[in-house]
């Protein structure tokens, strides 16, 4: 177990330092830099600027200096808005996106997992079939479709919910959902055939046989074991809500970190993009890692080699 | 004992009559073709990418509006006998621009797929053929790229380089064949210890031959299925880039770029949203049909 633990953070790190110095790297060579505008500044300003940012110094110091203040927990400056870091922008944001993404998983596994429990306990009947057609609406539907057509629907025509903003519990509803139908169809499908191939197993007509009553049967025999497909894939569900919400937050003006990261993206801001790319991708693999412990925790089969089986 | 040649007589053929098959031979891709046909969803779906298709090279075309004309006195018209589908904030025939888009998409749809086919497969075969070490680090190197978020990863490329269809192909080429060669890996891992390689390899085939004529063939089935679902995830990834502003530039038109467009302007011309939303969302389940249909066609572990 600890073995296991210790090659998994290996691996993070390794993955974490690739991007980290990948994205170092194509943000300095690439021509113009943060301070190519369309009006020309004059050599001086020039200088103090990239004096002012330690752009003046040697690229591989620039590098250390940078992984340096990472270690710390420092992101730097945002290079398009003066008296902004990017830490200050992360805090600020965070907190918001980290709300809606919550509430988003939430509602996925809430509705996915039940959804998916009955269609297959009711195989062929017609909750199954509407079940079916809304998983694959929802597969078929990108995010930002869905949040539109939510927006024009309940905001614009039947004005029951407020178009756009954060803050009330009514404008969570609408990016909430738009958010997560995609995974929630995803989790309901999941669940249905990992439901149906544990029905088939012997030890459920065993279970059955011994006189126990349906209720156990279901939640402890074959919820309990048809569970862990979506417990796997918790880890890409969390990267997809997060990576989501990107357009989602644009969508409904929302001030989370995902806007933010847009917004930097439209600008140029580059350590703005660099910093909140590598806070987002050591997030998203610590959540992995989790999942990846829950996973052992929930199926006492799973042997920890370290390498997942294909 | 003496023997003569007169003693030999030919065989007529007709005496092998019994022998032979009563019907022809059902080879496996027509079994699998006979399959998919059964299955409903799977062939409308099918119907429905060959229309797209079609309509995506020919319908730029047909209402005689270029998809870079702009008229501005006409701008934001409603869907009507010239305009079918509207027109944009700069007048812009939304008809002829959104087959554009159909044609950005489904090129960006098949590109990546065969991109990801290539490099997965010689990633992947390599990989499982060649086992222990080898596979060992190459696993290894597809693990920590799997560490890294992709979409992020992807928009990164998009920042960094200039924005167009050619970037967009490189980002998700770069980053979709992960799960390409797992698959094949995991597929040639598990075919290799079968009996026919053994049998081909005791006849003196070399490696390569191994792998492309025996191993890569039978694994054909997970690597089609894997590729029809990876058509929509690319049409996908690339109409969120367009929303967010990183994918064709203008006058280009997107699926995602006209929709981040109608989303603009929703209250008062929602056409502008609705004509490319459902077009995407048209393609997504077409493609997912017939996915989901090709596998349970080319799964022999399914026939009943």
């Amino acid at each position: 177990m600890a073995r296991y633990l210790l090659r998994r953070l290996a691996t993070m790190l390794v993955a974490l330092w690739l991007i980290i110095t990948l994205t170092f790297i194509i943000m300095h060579v690439i021509p113009g830099g943060p301070f190519a505008t369309e009006k020309k500044l004059p050599p001086e300003i020039m200088k103090n600027i990239l004096a002012h940012y330690h752009m003046d110094e040697p690229l591989w110091k620039q590098y250390t200096d940078y992984l340096g203040s990472l270690l710390r927990g420092d992101l730097g400056p945002s290079f398009k808005y003066e008296n902004r870091t990017v830490n200050g922008i992360i805090r600020d944001g965070f907190p918001v996106s980290a709300t809606l993404g919550a509430i988003a998983i939430a509602l996925a596994l809430l509705i996915g997992i039940p959804a998916g429990i009955i269609s297959a306990l009711r195989r062929n009947s017609w909750p199954d079939y509407l079940a079916m057609v809304l998983t694959t609406l929802g597969f078929s539907v990108p995010s930002f479709i869905l949040g539109g057509l939510l927006m024009y629907v309940f905001a614009y025509r039947l004005q029951l919910l407020p178009p756009a903003m954060w803050g009330t519990p009514r404008q969570v509803i609408m990016p909430a959902l738009a958010l997560s139908a995609l995974p929630m169809a995803f989790v309901a499908r999941l669940m249905r055939s990992s439901m149906l191939e544990v029905l088939q197993q012997d030890y459920m007509r065993t279970a059955r046989a011994k006189g126990l009553p349906e209720r156990t049967v279901v939640w402890r025999h074959a919820v309990r074991n048809a569970i862990t497909p979506v417990v796997t894939y918790l880890g890409p569900l969390v990267a997809g809500i997060f990576t989501g919400s990107f357009v989602v937050e644009n969508i409904f003006a929302i001030p989370g970190l995902g806007r933010y990261y847009v917004m930097s993206i439209s600008d140029r801001d580059y350590t703005v993009i660099l910093g909140v790319t590598i806070f987002y991708s050591a997030f998203l693999m610590l959540m992995n890692f989790l999942v990846d412990l829950a996973y052992v925790l929930i199926d006492p089969r799973v042997k920890l080699t370290g390498r997942r089986e294909v | 004992m003496q023997l003569s040649p007169d003693l030999f007589a030919p065989l007529k053929t007709a005496e092998f009559a019994g022998e032979e098959l009563g019907r022809p031979p059902v080879n496996y891709w027509s079994d699998v073709w006979r399959r998919l046909k059964q299955n409903k969803l799977a062939m409308s779906g099918l119907v429905l990418i060959v229309l797209l298709t079609v309509m995506a090279v020919i319908g730029p075309y047909i209402s005689g509006h270029g998809y870079a004309e702009q008229h501005l006195s006409l701008a934001n018209h409603p869907p009507d006998g010239t305009y079918w589908f509207g027109t944009d904030s700069l007048g812009r025939d939304l008809f002829t621009r959104v087959w554009i888009g159909a044609r950005i998409s489904l090129t960006i749809g098949l590109v990546t797929s065969v991109i990801c086919l290539v490099i997965g497969v010689l990633y992947g075969g390599v990989s499982g053929y060649f086992g222990g070490r080898v596979d060992e680090i190459m696993m290894r190197i597809v693990e920590v790229l799997y560490g890294i978020p992709f979409m992020l990863y992807v928009i990164l490329l998009m920042v960094i380089m200039h924005p167009g269809l050619k970037t967009i192909l490189i980002a998700l080429g770069v980053t979709y064949w992960l799960d390409m060669a797992r698959i094949v890996r995991g597929q040639v891992l598990a075919l290799k210890e079968q009996e026919y390689v053994l049998a081909a390899r005791s006849l003196g085939a070399g490696t390569w031959r191994i792998l492309t004529r025996h191993l890569i063939p039978n694994t054909m089935g997970p690597i089609i299925v894997t590729m029809t679902l990876l058509i929509p995830n690319a049409i996908f990834t690339e109409a969120f880039l367009s929303f967010l502003g990183l994918g064709v530039s203008a006058p280009m038109a997107s699926w995602g770029s006209l929709a981040s467009d109608g989303i603009n302007s929703l209250n008062t011309y929602p056409w502008q949203l609705f004509f490319p939303a459902v077009l995407i969302s048209l393609t997504m389940l077409a493609f997912n049909f017939l996915g989901d249909g090709l596998r349970d066609a080319l799964d022999p572990r399914l026939r009943r």
